[in-house]
């Protein structure tokens, strides 16, 4: 990889931050103020379902899953953050394992 | 939160090591590849550029198709803007170190000091074991088992699940996760890495312009 291309891509991934922390004063009408609120509801559920069912262009049902559900379930019964990520991890790698 | 804080970023660690072995194999030289945590600092664009160059493919792909990754960035950087309350220093340092991992810790607190203060916890623990993970993978390449085998990959949807609970026991919060999940699982095997995710931000918005208590049609 050139010096250039990574450069290029720390200067756009930068630019990418800044922009939003810069633009919200200036940039989001008081309209879209609820909207702004609601980003990391839409955002992270988002993400977590393609970190575990997204594999390339293509959707699967795999290890990932039941490691989700548990941490799901895990999260309703209001179990702490680190419970829930050792049962969600140990279940995949189990599932892996065998 | 010190503790959460502290879990969350020792697995970024982990991938920090396995982003270094892979960026060693792809052919970048250690200091490339500590340059790039150091100043990408973006595990997702990273991992799609390296990839990209592994394959040999051009190094507009390459950064393309990280740029594309690291947008999402904007949108936590927007909810996250009061935090820093426009100073300029922590704006600018702040801006760097928005990232998922980051913004979900920050985000799943109350706005105010609190939050504040769980964004530097996470930001200065997350990027010493994203750097320190880099270097020692890039340095000592092949020899470490991939973390996939310890079910690693499954940390970070299970701690977003956390974090962003509560924010769903609302309907408005409820609405747009829905909204969002939706959008996103639709687009995943129609356009490239990073686009879905993206999306998503369009739940936010249906689920935040309604006057209307959002939802009746989701729940």
């Amino acid at each position: 990889m050139s010096w250039a291309a990574l450069l290029v891509l720390a200067a756009g991934a930068y630019a990418a931050k800044l922009a939003g922390v810069l633009g919200a004063q200036r940039l989001v009408p008081a309209r879209f103020e609820g909207a702004v609120a609601l980003l990391p509801a839409a955002l992270l559920p988002a993400l977590a379902a393609v970190q575990t069912f997204g594999a390339e262009r293509a959707l699967v049902i795999d290890e990932r899953a039941p490691g989700l559900a548990v941490a799901t379930a895990l999260v309703l019964l209001r179990a702490p953050l680190i419970v829930v990520l050792v049962a969600a991890t140990g279940t995949t790698a189990l599932l892996r394992a065998i | 939160m010190v503790r959460d804080a502290f879990v969350i970023s020792a697995s970024v660690g982990v991938f920090g090591l396995s982003f270094g072995v892979l960026a060693e194999g792809a052919g970048l030289s250690v200091i490339q590849a500590q340059a790039m945590s150091l100043l990408v600092f973006t595990g997702a664009s990273q991992f799609a550029a390296v990839a990209v160059v592994a394959v040999e493919g051009s190094p507009v792909t390459a950064v393309g198709s990280g740029l594309l990754l690291g947008l999402r960035n904007a949108a936590y950087g927007l909810a996250l803007a009061p935090t820093f309350r426009g100073r300029v220093a922590p704006c600018l340092l702040g801006a760097h170190l928005v990232v998922d991992e980051t913004a979900a810790m920050a985000l799943a607190r109350p706005a105010g000091p609190e939050r504040g203060r769980a964004f530097w916890t996470t930001a200065a623990m997350e990027f010493a074991f994203w750097n320190t993970g880099t270097l020692a993978g890039a340095l000592l390449g092949q020899g470490f088992g991939d973390p996939e085998r310890l079910g690693l990959d499954v940390a970070f949807p299970a701690a977003f699940v956390v974090l962003v609970a509560p924010a769903l026991r609302s309907r408005r919060g409820l609405a747009a996760a829905v909204i969002g999940v939706a959008l996103a699982l639709a687009l995943v095997p129609v356009s490239p890495a990073g686009v879905p995710v993206i999306a998503a931000v369009a739940g936010a918005l249906v689920a935040g312009a309604r006057r209307a208590p959002a939802g009746a049609e989701v729940t």
